[in-house]
């Protein structure tokens, strides 16, 4: 990336408005052969509206894109793709009904004539994904493999239309540790064919894990373009935020000690003992006191989630015992948990969580109005105020409470998801990966809320893949691996490495 | 005097135009503005088209008729309304249809009873005999309900069984016969007169207020919605999807049930193959004409209502016109293709780019 050597991608003065909005205002970017080139900024900072503007989905209003010293102007994806430009998008877009092979190839089958030659086509795919150093039966459907090998499969698919131009849109937001130590290795070996890789992220670690030079976005503008190298974390976060922020958080370990220690006195809000269910999860013993936030660690698939359905009635355990407030309760549905005072945040939040279609004030009554039953209904006034009451609280940022909720960023679903809890008065809050795919400041607006419900008596359970997270925010910490729960410490007493050699499967 | 007036008379203008545009982007206006085409090309082609006269103290015109021939698919419309916003179906309406208007025929019994001129009698009172049809009728919707949120059927598949097998539960009830009903108290429902109007207006009148209530008035009408856009989202936030799926399909049954007593009671009989044909298709062209999209969620019941009117006011224009036969199903085909394009956003943005409106955001 010899910085006398020409650009492979030059993006000059990039305009582009919105009705309303003013997404991208004069932005430079310079992407190298053989380079990472992060693109770093909070929600809203114009990082997809670039992407899209580079790949055709929008046009520019102002500005030039050079392609090799040559101009461009694609007018689609498909279009940006022949020219050299391949996306891979954080939502897996494939078709995951189809086998892996259909999938690198399909709408490209028709450049055999007519008939598909299904044997040449297994043959090409698997070739290519070992060329990712990826093994798979490749007449296997998509549906199979995890989500990580699904990204490899959407990042194989745009190689094979000859790519000189990779761009990876929040490809890690849904892996775990391991896996995404896989894509990065897939990522490092395109580099070291010339390939130019566009990589946009939230992770700040993985940006300094994988990237060579970081382009930073901040209200449509870009803030200015730095060598990873000369960066410190702090920086990168001060220049994305545009102000000083105190590092979030520090607040379990050290500020909350007393709090904490009162919370041991109380009798649990919720106590499972030995629950567990075929296929799930196994013999899981926890407690959670009210004002107390109990952390739960360990890998993607370790039983985490599946842990969390039980406790909420989406799943029925088949073993155990679950109390709740000190009774024996019987969840059968998300309903009765509802009207006993617990709300769940789900780790897929456009699947499990937001209701798309509805307005942001529909989707923040939601549970409220479920526990209070069909014939007691809201009025339209009322729903309103609760809205506009949550909304202010947690600073959502939105013209007004009708916008469908799903035209709003993640960090605004995941602050709106959050209201949907809050309106319900709850006495213990599930949060399952609450603070994954959305920016610094919203996470540290959320969970801020958070702790300071469970500093009023709440009760948290805090589920994250992001051990530094768990440590930080809860007074104790559960450490699950392969279904089970392994180990439980004080947060205090414990740091990231020892949970690491938890979860790795060393001494407890 | 004439400066002073002027401005309010403008800025009146301007709030009119205002609020012109905000109701075209309603969602009924579409189906709202083909309904007044068609009504407006009847009137051009017969001035008399919208003339109403009053015999024996009751209201007789084209827009009386075209209300009454309505009435069916209206109710059905209604309730498959709800149906598809929890983003499903419902094809067996038609057979449901059927199978109430069977249900009534045998309970009334099809026997003509001459003695001392034409006697009008019924095996069984005329209450129980509806109130056992529209019983009927909400077990088969039931039925469907039981299919799609318990057993988790596709709702297509799940109705299917019902349409193909409902003809033929209505023949076993019939014993395979068409039953002529002579019983004249029955005809009332589809042929009375209350107030000088068809008392099928009234029946129409009382479903709708019904489905509003219970749709806007309580909870249920967002509850349908958020299951319709996302099943699982809804479950984790305390929603009882599958119960609220279950008795959308009862009610839906029941809808078509009252539309059997209409049909059964305007034929005078009970025909367990011709009866509610093809509704089903008709009831679902209504829902997506009065701008319920098929994805489910946001959904019009005044809408679907709208959507029928266009359907029997088309069926009415094209014979009032004297189109001939042969062409009148090309025709409609035509009229409705033209409805569904224009309520298609990608159309209307590439409309409005032409008219030089600024692109609706996404």
């Amino acid at each position: 990336m010899a910085d006398g050597a020409l650009p492979i991608l030059e993006m000059k003065g990039i305009s582009k408005r919105f009705p309303g909005v003013q997404a991208l205002s004069g932005v430079d970017l310079r992407l190298f052969a053989g380079e990472v080139h992060a693109i770093m900024g909070q929600n809203g900072a114009g990082k997809s509206t670039l992407i899209k503007v580079l790949t055709g989905v929008h046009p520019a209003d102002t500005g030039h894109i050079l392609l090799e010293g040559a101009e461009i102007r694609p007018t689609s994806p498909l279009d940006a793709q022949r020219l050299g430009i391949s996306t891979v998008y954080q939502e897996v877009n494939l078709c995951t009904n189809l086998s892996v092979a259909e999938n690198i190839f399909i709408g490209r089958e028709g450049s055999h004539g007519f008939a598909i030659r299904w044997k040449e086509m297994r043959r090409k795919a698997a070739e290519q994904l070992a060329e990712l150093n990826l093994h798979i039966d490749v007449t296997a459907p998509l549906s199979s493999y995890s989500i990580a090998v699904q990204q490899m499969v959407a990042i194989a698919r745009s190689l094979s239309a000859k790519a000189r131009i990779l761009i990876l849109d929040e490809p890690t937001s849904s892996l775990a540790e391991e896996e995404v130590r896989l894509l990065f290795s897939v990522i490092r070996r395109l580099k070291s064919h010339g390939m130019g890789i566009l990589f946009i992220t939230h992770f700040i670690d993985q940006t300094f894990e994988i990237a060579d030079r970081i382009t930073v976005l901040r209200n449509g503008e870009r803030v200015g373009e730095f060598p990873t190298a000369a960066l410190s974390r702090i920086t990168l976060v001060t220049k994305m935020v545009g102000r000083e922020i105190a590092e979030a958080g520090a607040r379990r370990t050290q500020a909350a000690a007393a709090p904490g220690a009162a919370a041991q006195e109380a009798a649990p809000f919720l106590r499972a003992e030995g629950l567990g269910k075929k296929g799930s999860v196994h013999g899981v013993d926890l407690e959670v006191r009210p004002g107390e936030a109990l952390g739960l660690g360990g890998l993607l698939g370790s039983g985490r989630t599946e842990t969390a359905r039980l406790l909420f009635g989406i799943d029925r355990p088949d073993e155990g015992a679950l109390h709740v407030a000190g009774v024996e309760t019987d969840l059968s549905r998300p309903l009765d948990a509802i009207q006993r005072g617990i709300g769940f945040c789900p780790e897929d939040r456009k699947l499990e969580g937001i209701v798309g279609e509805l307005s942001l004030r529909e989707n923040i009554i939601l549970a409220l109005q479920s526990k209070l039953g069909i014939f007691r209904n809201l009025s339209r006034r009322r729903q309103q105020e609760i809205s506009d009451e949550y909304i202010a609280k947690l600073g959502i940022v939105v013209p007004d409470a009708e916008m469908p909720v799903a035209k709003l960023s993640g960090g605004n679903q995941q602050k709106a998801l959050l209201a949907r809890w809050m309106a319900t008065d709850p006495r213990m809050l599930i949060l399952d990966e609450p603070t994954r795919g959305i920016d610094v400041a919203a996470k540290a607006e959320i969970m801020g809320q958070v702790l300071d419900l469970c500093d009023r008596g709440m009760a948290v359970l805090f589920i994250s893949s992001e051990m530094e997270e768990v440590l930080r925010y809860s007074d104790r910490v559960a450490v699950m691996r392969d279904r089970r729960k392994v180990a439980e410490m004080a947060s205090g007493d414990a740091d990231e490495h020892t949970v690491f050699q938890i979860i790795a499967g060393g001494q407890a | 005097m004439n400066a002073g007036a002027g401005r309010p008379a403008e800025g009146g203008v301007a709030a009119a135009a205002q609020a012109m545009r905000a109701f075209t982007r309603r969602r009924i206006f579409w189906p709202l503005a083909t309904l007044v085409l068609l009504l407006l090309f009847n009137l051009i082609s017969n001035p008399h088209f919208f003339s109403i006269t009053i015999r024996d103290g009751h209201l007789y015109g084209s827009l009386v008729d075209i209300l009454n021939r309505a009435a069916p698919l209206m109710i059905i419309s209604m309730g498959l309304t709800l149906v598809i916003a929890t983003h499903g179906i419902d094809v067996s309406v038609g057979a449901v249809v059927a199978i109430s208007a069977a249900v009534a025929a045998t309970l009334i019994g099809g026997q003509l009873v001459i003695s001392g001129g034409m006697q009008d009698v019924s095996r069984y009172p005329l209450p129980l005999v509806i109130l056992a049809a529209l019983a009927v009728a909400a077990l088969c919707g039931m039925w469907n309900g039981l299919l799609v949120s318990y057993v988790g059927m596709q709702p297509i598949i799940a109705t299917l069984i019902l349409m193909v097998t409902g003809r033929g539960v209505a023949q076993l009830i019939t014993s395979g016969q068409i039953i002529t009903i002579y019983y004249s108290p029955f005809y009332f429902v589809g042929n009375g007169w209350v107030l000088g109007l068809p008392f099928s207006f009234f029946l129409v009148g009382a479903v709708l207020a019904a489905v509003l209530v219970l749709a806007r008035r309580t909870a249920l009408g967002l509850f349908i919605e958020a299951v319709g856009v996302n099943p699982v989202a809804s479950r984790f936030a305390g929603v009882r999807a599958r119960s609220i799926t279950f008795w959308v399909y009862a009610l839906c049954g029941f809808c078509a049930g009252i539309a059997g007593l209409i049909v059964s009671s305007n034929v005078k009989s009970a025909d367990g193959n011709n009866a509610g044909l093809l509704f089903e298709l008709d009831a679902i062209l209504a829902v997506v004409l009065g701008g319920t999209s098929l994805a489910g969620g946001r959904f019009s019941v005044v809408g679907s209502l709208v959507g029928a009117l266009v359907i029997q006011a088309l069926t009415t224009t094209i014979y009032a016109a004297g189109v001939p036969p042969e062409v009148t199903l090309v025709v409609k085909a035509l009229v409705v293709f033209a409805v569904s394009i224009l309520q298609s956003d990608r159309v209307r943005n590439r409309l409005g780019a032409l008219v030089g409106n600024e692109e609706v955001a996404r």
